[in-house]
């Protein structure tokens, strides 16, 4: 019996081209592997890239002097100090977040539980639809649009860092108000109704149930919204100015990280100047930044999963 | 806490709904002004011109776009034939074959956090590898490598989307039936998700499309008076070109900005359209 089934097993074993298929399986699950390790390689070649020539920066400046200088003056004093530029980006990127957060939050609110179902029909894609829109063409907006009020009611010269908070804040509603909804939609609909039931009005249930439920998914988009504006290039590119003094008036020329390193880029740049090296010690501070802000968003709604779904 | 007389309670409720509504009105109200702002400046400009000529700094009635279309045109689509191909394949092993492990997660988060790194960091990335250390120069190639990797990771999480929306009937029946698990994903799951895969490539073409500071920083040309021919020639993108034109008094040259503006939205909008009736025939011939 047990030879037979033996002999039965190798005879329908060489009926199969088994190692034919077998290998072109192996072959293609290799293929496929090799593409998603190209997001590693990526990752990586970003950090190499960044950090070689950072290195190479630190050589010349001082990390120290890099990081608490209040003077940055790259071409005509030759002074590296970034805080300027991170003060800049801070400021812009905070006031952004103060303008887009409440609207975009506002937005997922009213749409989760208010909206009628004919309102979302037209606001959903409105907000998609802007979410579409290349930052280049908010930048325009700003400078045709926003920039002229800005100079009629608060006497700001032409360039300046209010204009790119508002235009930011505008640019990060949607991302706000479609994920803060998807944080609230995952919370189960038994709190909130629950709620309702011990009389709470929708509004309560809203703001004492499902917002502290959804805390950390909320929580998440914001972190990520900030760290969008952080990053953010061409508005401030456009309308925020060039002035890389330390400032705090938002109606006066500022600059961001970013938007410092690509107006540098545009000018000449000789490989192995200081002001070249100086473009990736700048880059590096950015990517580090917004590398700690993506992750801190990611743990949160990682916690935030394991909470619902 | 005190509790608080249900008149006060709805009368507050009505307040916040009002908010909230402002709130909305707002974001609204931003989406109309910006178009009409950008139409009114771009309107008298608005010509063949725009199309046909190419650019110039010194007279903002004769210039145009033209250099600037083609080469938009000729990165958005090499850009395409690398990252489609790449993400796709990505995402099916991210979905299909990766198990729970720690690669997988490794792999997982790094997808996940390249979609966050702002796109001036691959414009240097791409300045140190492409341009300076392969020595390319600016080149199309080096743009179209160096947004690759911008919209990789979007191509990757759609593609995700795009197969975990493929009832799991269908890939057990395909197993079932004595099928390999690539004839299933080829098959079955990938012509069942085609529709999803078609969004992962609008997505890619239109964030392409919309890049500014990565090219900017890789060094397109600004005044380029020749249609770029290939690969190896230097370039100039749409945005690029319309960033270049708002570095001028904006008085004389806000309109040629804004008709550029308008060009982009159009090729944006116009791949939609062709994506949007596309995904249609795709899906009715679904299951």
């Amino acid at each position: 019996m047990g030879r037979e089934t033996a002999r039965a097993r190798k005879v329908l074993a060489s009926l199969e081209p088994k190692w034919v298929w077998e290998r072109g399986e192996t072959l293609v699950r290799v293929v496929l592997f090799l593409a998603a390790a190209f997001a590693v390689l990526v990752t990586l070649a970003i950090f190499l890239a960044l950090i070689f020539d950072a290195v190479a920066f630190f050589e010349v400046v001082n990390p120290i002097d890099f990081y608490t200088g209040t003077v940055w003056s790259p071409d005509i004093r030759e002074v590296f100090g970034v805080l300027p530029l991170l003060a800049g980006t801070l400021i812009i990127a905070g006031g952004a977040c103060l303008i887009g957060i409440p609207l975009g939050l506002s937005a997922a609110i009213y749409l989760r539980e208010y909206a009628p179902a004919r309102v979302r029909e037209v606001v959903k894609p409105v907000l998609e639809v802007l979410a579409g829109i290349p930052t280049i063409v908010y930048g325009l907006f700003a400078l045709l649009a926003v920039a002229p009020l800005l100079r009629v009611w608060f006497g700001a010269s032409f360039f300046n860092g209010a204009n790119a908070i508002i235009v930011i804040g505008i640019l990060i509603i949607p991302l706000v108000s479609s994920l803060s909804e998807d944080a609230l939609t995952a919370v189960p609909v038994d709190l909130r109704d629950g709620a309702l039931a011990l009389g709470a009005t929708k509004l309560e249930a809203t703001t004492r149930v499902l917002l502290p439920a959804a805390l950390s998914g909320v929580g998440s988009s914001f972190i990520l919204a900030f760290s969008r504006a952080v990053g953010e290039t061409m508005i401030v590119l456009i309308v925020a100015g060039q002035n890389t003094d330390l400032t705090f008036n938002i109606f006066g020329q500022m600059t961001t990280l970013a938007g410092w390193a690509a107006k540098r880029t545009t000018g000449d740049v000789a490989v192995g100047e200081t002001v070249y090296l100086a473009l990736f010690a700048v880059g590096f501070t950015l990517f580090v930044v917004t590398l700690l802000l993506n992750l801190a968003s990611d743990a949160l709604r990682a916690r935030f999963r394991e909470a619902y779904e | 806490m005190k509790p608080r007389s249900i008149a006060v309670r709805r009368m507050t409720e009505r307040v916040y709904v009002a908010g909230f509504l402002v709130g909305i009105g707002i974001a609204l109200l931003a989406l109309i002004v910006l178009l009409a702002s950008i139409l009114i400046t771009a309107w008298p400009r608005l010509s063949p011109a725009i199309l046909f000529n190419y650019s110039n700094a010194r007279d903002p009635a004769t210039a145009g776009y033209a250099a600037a279309i083609v080469g938009t045109l000729w990165v958005v689509g090499l850009t395409l034939l690398f990252s489609l191909p790449l993400g796709i394949a990505a995402g099916v092993y991210l979905e299909e074959y990766a198990g729970k492990g720690r690669v997988s997660r490794i792999l997982q988060a790094a997808v996940t956090n390249l979609a966050g790194v702002p796109s001036v960091v691959f414009g240097l990335l791409g300045l140190a590898v492409f341009v300076r250390f392969f020595g390319l120069g600016p080149i199309v190639l080096a743009g179209a490598l160096t947004l690759t990797m911008l919209v990789f990771p979007y191509v990757v999480i759609t593609t995700q989307e795009a197969i975990r929306a493929v009832p799991s009937s269908i890939r057990d029946a395909a197993l079932a039936l004595g099928s390999t698990k690539w004839q299933a994903i080829r098959r079955q799951i990938l012509p069942a998700a085609s529709p999803g895969l078609l969004t992962a490539a609008i997505l890619a073409a239109a964030r392409a499309m919309g890049e500014t500071a990565p090219l900017l920083v890789i060094g397109a040309l600004f005044l380029q008076t020749f249609i770029p021919y290939g690969p190896e020639s230097p370039f100039i993108a749409l945005p690029v070109l319309i960033y270049a034109y708002t570095i001028l008094p904006v008085d004389q040259w806000g309109g040629v900005a804004a008709a550029g503006i308008v060009v982009l939205l159009g090729l944006l909008f116009s791949i939609n359209a062709v994506a949007i009736i596309v995904r249609n025939r795709l899906q009715r011939q679904r299951w």
